[in-house]
């Protein structure tokens, strides 16, 4: 193992990990911020519970993405060092604005509605709610707009043996880093509907607080509901997107080794990569993937044949993430759609509670999926077309990368237990445990 | 030119606030085993922190940030060079950051002892580290032209580096103990204050060692001796270091705790000063340092940059001075009670 493979699964680890808690900070803050709004509304005291409920959840979870998100900021100085000196004029302002713009209001807003219920006024109190959630997207903003950088780099030349800045706009506006930001927080507040859909889902299964549950299903419902539609919406022009400036990211997404018009998608397909071929394909649908890069059956789609082997993405991989984002992507609005015409009859529809129980874990997995597809589709850059992975790193030595990722898995390893026992934990508890505590 | 001397400066401030407000959390952190003597008094000492910590630790993000911003090749070779030594902060203050939110969720004493030693350890660790490695920045480091670092994580725990360490230690101790003296009443409250009065004395030995030392170990002094009016900063801090004592002894526990705010900041300085323009000095050899000058971003970045900071630093501060007054007054055992406390 060498320091850049050692980097990579670091880097990945630290990532994924981070990531596991992101998606629902995004989206759980904007529903305590409605229920609250609700309390403040209509002074019913349900919804001040559950605000307090859904809000304990929402802060354990805060705190672990906040401190694996410390990390990553510094990992690109003390694993990309490479990277950070040939593009810091431009990375590097995106994450400084980042913390200066949105993470402070998060950081400093969240310890004011923690401790401040007795402070300020029951209004001001959600209104920092809202100001949390804001900034939580604002922060995603800024985030993507620089890894839609990395993705498809605009806005700068390369002077003085680096990349240097030379159209700011250009690089907020840019197209990929917008597109992204769209699909992910579409997928994260999906990610959060779903999560609590599915504890309501367990308490109405148990016949417990009922009126409760039912409100707190319905108003994710909704929300989800919404959000799982767009996100196909926005999924597919993302894909467009990315056929037309990432053409080897696409090919790999379908193992599409030839380049032809009526490019099909194969239902299923195993990846040779040494021979260049496709061990086996089943169920090929003829034109649905020239549809997918060109909304046009009969467009001419590249093949990773015609991209140099240096520069191809490792296949099988890349694909195995896009088959299992979209299929994910593909049930959630179905059973949205679903939950719907139950709405009603929540608590005796007990197999379509059962099933939301379970769906949980499914959109995390498709969003750590959506971000394999991302990083690994890239690959063999950093940054695309620009600078490779393997002239990013630093020149540090294997022994240290190799005991940091050690510590990295025992300490997440830990962190991410300690997280699933406490959210469980106030998750089955129940309402009370808010109330009285 | 301008740019870039002025955003050296920047830099400067921006690590000297993460040090002034995230300073005293990792005091009260250190201090929670030898202050803390029961279980309430420990919460009553979190709980003096709670609602701002966070908000603090902001700092060293926009402080490491603004570094890769707009010294990107600084960031690149400081955090690569001091690669374990800030691995170790980092993973403290994970620690540090999970025990304050977790350590009341369980009812159990065992529970609460684990994330206590992660509350200690996660303070005490970056507030020694920061010390060092700030020390190691001062006496310079074995760069190579290509910014290759020579040298391992023990290079830097040598005697100027250590001394470093237990300053930037003790700073944080007097200004948590000042923190818990402002908030706290009773018992705790008398030892608070008694531990900042002991541990000015040793804060004062060492500050002092820490300048003499300085004048043999680095060329800090250079800068001042070229230009004499700059001693003003260093009698001023000496002034804010004799001035914590001056309010302690008169029991104006903020103000001293606002003048050991100033002592910290004017440290912080006294070494970015001396420092100037250099920010990642070589000790191999004067020509691969990294200054102001030859590590910095194009001046569009820098420019886009200073416009972000002149509009967002002054909102930060009014957000958190607000933060700061909602949560002034004494944290009592019946705060304790309210559901969301530590």
């Amino acid at each position: 193992m060498d320091v850049l493979l050692l980097s990579r699964l670091q880097f990945a680890a630290a990532t994924m990990f981070h990531f596991l808690f992101v998606p629902l900070t995004l989206g759980l803050s904007i529903l305590v911020a409605y229920m609250e709004t609700k309390y403040v509304r209509t002074g019913d005291e349900t919804y001040l519970s559950m605000t307090k409920f859904w809000g304990k959840l929402f802060l354990i979870n805060f705190a672990l993405g906040v401190v694996t998100g410390i990390t990553l900021e510094f990992q690109f100085g003390t694993n990309w060092s490479r990277y950070s000196a040939y593009v810091g004029d431009i990375f590097g302002s995106l994450l400084a604005i980042e913390a200066t713009a949105a993470f402070f209001l998060e950081s400093t807003f969240i310890g004011v509605w923690v401790f401040g219920w007795n402070k300020i006024s029951k209004k001001a109190h959600a209104i920092v709610m809202w100001l949390i959630a804001g900034a939580s997207t604002l922060s995603a903003i800024w985030i993507l707009i620089a890894n839609g950088w990395m993705q498809h780099p605009v806005g700068y030349e390369i002077r003085n043996g680096r990349a240097e800045l030379t159209d700011f706009a250009a690089v907020v506006f840019n197209k990929f880093g917008l597109l992204e930001f769209i699909h992910t927080v579409s997928a994260a507040y999906v990610l959060s509907a779903f999560f609590v859909m599915g504890i309501s889902a367990y308490h109405l299964l148990k016949k417990q607080h009922i009126d409760f549950f039912t409100r707190s299903f319905k108003i994710s419902l909704v929300f989800g509901l919404v959000f799982s539609i767009f996100l196909a919406i926005n999924g597919d022009m993302h894909a467009v997107h990315v056929t037309e400036v990432q053409p080897a990211k696409l090919a790999a997404m379908e193992a599409h080794w030839e380049t032809t018009a009526r490019a099909p998608i194969h239902l299923f397909a195993i990846p040779d990569e040494e021979n260049e071929r496709n061990l086996i394909e089943i169920g090929s649908i003829p034109g649905l993937l020239s549809f997918l890069g060109h909304h046009d059956i009969n467009a001419e789609v590249t093949g990773l044949k015609d991209i140099p082997k240096d520069e191809r993405p490792p296949v099988f991989l890349t694909l195995l993430a896009f088959r299992t984002m979209v299929g994910l992507g593909t049930l959630f609005p179905l059973l949205m759609i679903i939950g719907w015409f139950l709405r009603n009859r929540l608590v005796e529809s007990t197999l379509y509670l059962k099933v939301m129980l379970f769906a949980i874990p499914l959109p995390y997995i498709a969003c750590e999926m959506g971000w394999v597809l991302a990083e690994v589709g890239r690959q063999p850059w950093i940054v695309y077309g620009l600078m490779k992975t393997a002239d990013a790193v630093s020149p540090i030595a294997t022994s240290q990368v190799a005991v940091s990722l050690v510590a990295f898995i025992l300490v997440y390893g830990l962190l991410g237990a300690t997280g699933f026992y406490l959210i469980t934990k106030y998750a089955k508890k129940g309402p009370e445990s808010a109330i009285e505590n | 030119m301008a740019l870039q001397t002025i955003w050296f400066f920047l830099w400067g401030l921006l690590w000297a606030l993460f040090f002034m407000t995230d300073g005293f959390d990792f005091g009260i952190g250190t201090l929670l085993p030898f202050l803390g003597k029961n279980d309430d008094d420990k919460r009553i000492m979190l709980n003096s922190m709670g609602p701002l910590w966070d908000g603090n630790e902001v700092w060293l993000i926009t402080a490491g940030g603004v570094t890769f911003a707009a010294f990107p090749l600084v960031y690149s070779v400081m955090f690569s060079s001091l690669y374990s030594a800030l691995m170790l902060i980092l993973f403290a203050l994970i620690l540090r950051g999970v025990a304050l939110e977790f350590r009341s969720k369980v009812d159990n004493p065992g529970w609460r002892q684990i994330w206590d030693v992660c509350i200690f350890v996660g303070s005490f660790a970056p507030a020694l580290l920061f010390g060092v490695a700030f020390a190691n920045i001062f006496q310079g480091l074995p760069i190579d032209e290509n910014g290759l670092y020579h040298g391992t994580l023990f290079t830097l725990l040598n005697g100027y580096g250590l001394l470093g360490g237990l300053l930037f230690l003790l700073l944080f101790l007097v200004h948590g103990s000042l923190w818990l003296s402002i908030k706290t009443e009773g018992d705790l409250h008398e030892r608070a204050a008694w531990t900042a009065n002991k541990i000015w004395w040793a804060l004062l030995v060492t500050a002092v060692a820490f300048l003499i030392a300085s004048k043999f170990k680095t060329n800090l002094y250079d800068n001042y001796i070229a230009n004499p009016a700059l001693f003003f900063f260093i009698a001023l801090n000496v002034l804010a270091l004799l001035g914590i004592k001056l309010y302690l002894v008169r029991k104006a526990f903020f103000k001293a705790w606002f003048a050991s705010s100033l002592t910290i900041v004017l440290c912080t300085f006294f070494g970015v000063i001396g420092l100037f323009p250099s920010l990642f000095p070589s000790n191999i050899s004067p020509e691969y340092s990294l200054t102001a000058y030859n590590a910095s971003s194009s001046p569009l970045t820098l420019k886009i940059m200073l416009i972000v900071v002149i509009i967002f630093v002054p909102v930060i501060i009014a957000y958190q001075a607000w933060a700061y007054n909602m949560f002034k007054g004494k944290v009592t055992k019946k705060d304790l009670e309210y559901e969301e406390a530590y």
